[in-house]
């Protein structure tokens, strides 16, 4: 919702959005909730290190729609392609897809019983079958890239918003994925933490990493993204390069939208 | 600390931002404070206090001259106890203390029983504490140790075989109980878990089993197992009548512990399973390594209840002919040598199942404790 600063010198873009390969294809997709008719006639391609931001009005669909990406949510018509495998209800083909898909939640979702280290050798160990000491040294230099190597042996509990949010970050990373899902990753958080958080992913953004980003954090779009995509009732109204897509809007909803951000 | 008054200025004598840490008045904490608040604190509690102070007064006095003090130990009949005191005629329970612990195992095979105990302990170690040197093979020695046991108990591969019909007194509480105890809690998870399951045919198979076990009264249980499961199975194969007892006790017990389970499983929140999910664990390590874990540790107050219930359920055995502690106690007061000696029988039964669910009790209060440290 604010604009957080951000200093545009902090993050050296790379060649960015020139790769050839198509990491995600959505044709047509449709998904509805009972009878409740939720994303509508999605068409979304996603190229390897492109960054995308998404934004809209709360219900519109975002979160459905990032959730279709690793199947949380099945979609009941239209194709999903991720890292070039088709989404159906193969289990097989969602477990590989979940491999190479990273999501950050909203409310971190950390498993509370497990130390931040073992949150993050989880899924090393059990899905990649990664050797627990060496699964541990990877996630410690995770979590100095995160900045919180000191808290690696506390529990979730132990920690801020702030720094819990880092530590999801730091768990999707260890698994080395090619793509990374964030849901609205700072709406939970106080605003002093939001830019800790944020530092984080532009760094993480400054890599080349696939990003999808639920956000309102229009200093972050400016900065990171390569497209920002405008949602409203389970529909893309608008997409465009963030300084075009914001300061000249071309949809109405979009102005209305962009309008009630801006007037907090 | 009378000190602490003078070294305790005024508010605002510190410049802001400077004020040091200083120890709390005495009068806020210490012995003599915590009686003040704890017992004295206002009119109901010290009445409260002076009453149990009463009861306590005029109860342990009584009960250790009863039970201690003027109690016989030694002695042949109850005349012999009368003749030297006044209180327990303890001599009765010693007399028959092997038959309490072994039932009508033979005698000559008695130490085969002590192994199995001694071994059920050691058994139990690496499950209970987790800090036990050499768990992984300790753990290991666990699984096994239901085979060894039986073997033990029952005999043949070299071992002379004594039929369960022997089995007896404590022996049989603890081997029922113990059981049921290791059985019920994995078969209740699977059933929870079943219960919440996507696929209709499980969800109604294991709603309905959960169901009827709930519906129906243990000592039902027990007598379709006395009488009824021997239609289900070939004519001429025996199917040993305190096997059927374990496994109606074991269901009966699963079927609570599904449900408690359940509440545990109900408390996680969706995004536990949606971070799991999205890792690309499948879903039986989802289970075991997120889910699990914190819905058991919630449940456990639930399932130690149903431990605690199910160890006490094992006395009902006495409606299908088998004699537990409480069954041999029962037919003890029947010897003409020691008539009138019920006190003794039922505060000794009472005394061993007090002592074996207070320790199961105790061990739950301590796990609880350890795992909150984790969270
Ligand atoms: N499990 C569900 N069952 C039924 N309806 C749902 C479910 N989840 C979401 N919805 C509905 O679908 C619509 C889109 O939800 P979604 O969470 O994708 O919105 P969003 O754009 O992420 O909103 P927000 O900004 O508030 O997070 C909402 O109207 C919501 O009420
Ligand atoms: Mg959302």
């Amino acid at each position: 919702m604010s604009e957080v600063d951000i200093s545009e010198e902090s993050f050296t873009p790379i060649e960015s959005s020139m790769g050839e390969e198509e990491l995600i294809q959505i044709v047509a997709m449709h998904k509805w909730y009972g009878e409740f008719h939720v994303l509508k006639d999605i068409n979304l391609a996603v190229k390897a290190r492109e960054r995308i931001v998404v934004c809209g009005p709360s219900g519109s669909g975002k979160s459905t729609l990032i959730r279709c990406l690793n199947r949380l949510e099945e979609h009941q018509q239209g194709t999903v392609i991720v890292n070039g495998i088709e989404l159906t209800g193969d289990l097989k083909k969602i477990e590989e897809i979940r491999r190479e898909v990273g999501i950050v939640f909203q409310h971190f979702n950390l498993f509370p019983h497990l130390t931040v280290l073992e949150n993050c050798t989880l899924g090393p160990i059990w899905v990649r079958g990664t050797p627990k000491k060496e699964a541990e040294e990877s996630a410690m230099k995770y979590l100095e890239r995160v900045k919180i190597p000191e808290q690696a042996l506390k529990f979730p509990g132990q920690l801020s918003g702030g720094q819990q949010q880092r530590v999801a970050i730091a768990r999707s990373l260890c698994m080395n994925p090619k793509i990374m899902l964030f849901d609205e990753p700072t709406s939970a958080l106080d605003p002093e933490m939001i830019k800790e958080v944020l530092d984080v992913m532009i760094e993480l953004a400054s890599t080349g990493m696939t990003m999808i980003v639920v956000s309102h954090e229009m200093g972050f779009a400016k900065t990171v993204a390569d497209r920002v995509i405008f949602m409203d009732e389970g529909q893309i109204i608008e997409q465009n390069e963030p300084h075009e897509f914001f300061d000249n809007p071309q949809h109405e909803r979009t102005q209305l939208f962009l309008s009630q951000i801006l007037a907090h | 600390m009378t000190s602490s008054e003078t070294q305790n200025p005024t508010n605002g004598s510190y410049p802001p931002g400077t004020h040091p840490d200083l120890p709390p008045p005495s009068t806020a904490y210490g012995p003599v404070h915590w009686i003040k608040v704890n017992l004295f604190g206002g009119v109901t509690n010290t009445v409260l206090t002076l009453l149990f102070a009463y009861m306590l007064w005029k109860i342990v006095p009584f009960l250790t001259e009863w039970m201690f003090l003027d109690a016989a130990f030694t002695g042949e009949s109850r005349r012999d106890c009368e003749a030297t005191a006044g209180g327990a005629c303890w001599a009765f329970i010693g007399s028959r203390l092997q038959l309490f612990i072994y039932g009508f195992y033979p005698e000559a095979q008695r130490w085969r029983v002590d192994l199995t105990f001694v071994m059920l302990i050691l058994a139990l170690v690496p499950v209970l504490y987790d800090a036990t040197p050499h768990r992984g093979k300790g753990l290991i020695f666990a699984c096994l140790y239901p085979f060894i046991g039986g073997w033990l108990l029952i005999g043949g591969l070299g071992l002379e075989s004594v039929s369960t019909d022997q089995f007896g007194g404590l022996m049989l509480n603890v081997i029922i109980g113990v059981t049921g105890i290791a059985f019920s809690l994995p078969i209740g998870i699977v059933l929870a878990l079943g219960r919440q399951s996507h696929l209709p045919i499980v969800r109604i198979l294991c709603v309905g089993f959960i169901e009827f076990i709930r519906g129906v009264p243990l000592i039902t249980l027990l007598f379709v197992a006395a009488v009824m499961l021997s239609y289900f199975v070939p004519p001429g194969t025996n199917f040993d009548l305190l096997v059927r007892v374990l496994i109606m006790v074991t269901l009966f017990a699963s079927g609570y512990m599904a449900e408690v389970i359940r509440g545990g499983l109900q408390a996680i929140p969706k995004g536990q399973y949606e971070a799991a999910d999205g890792m690309g664990l499948r879903y039986w390590q989802v289970m075991r390594l997120v889910i699990l874990p914190q819905a058991l540790k919630i449940s456990i107050p639930g399932i130690v209840n149903t431990f605690i219930g199910l160890y006490k359920d094992t006395t009902l055995v006495i409606v299908i002919g088998r004699l537990d502690i409480l069954g041999i106690g029962n037919s003890s007061l029947a010897d003409s040598k020691w008539q009138g000696l019920s006190t003794e029988v039922y505060v000794f039964v009472a005394l061993f199942f007090f002592i074996s669910c207070f320790s199961i009790s105790r061990y739950s209060l301590y796990l609880e404790k350890k795992l909150h440290t984790e969270l």
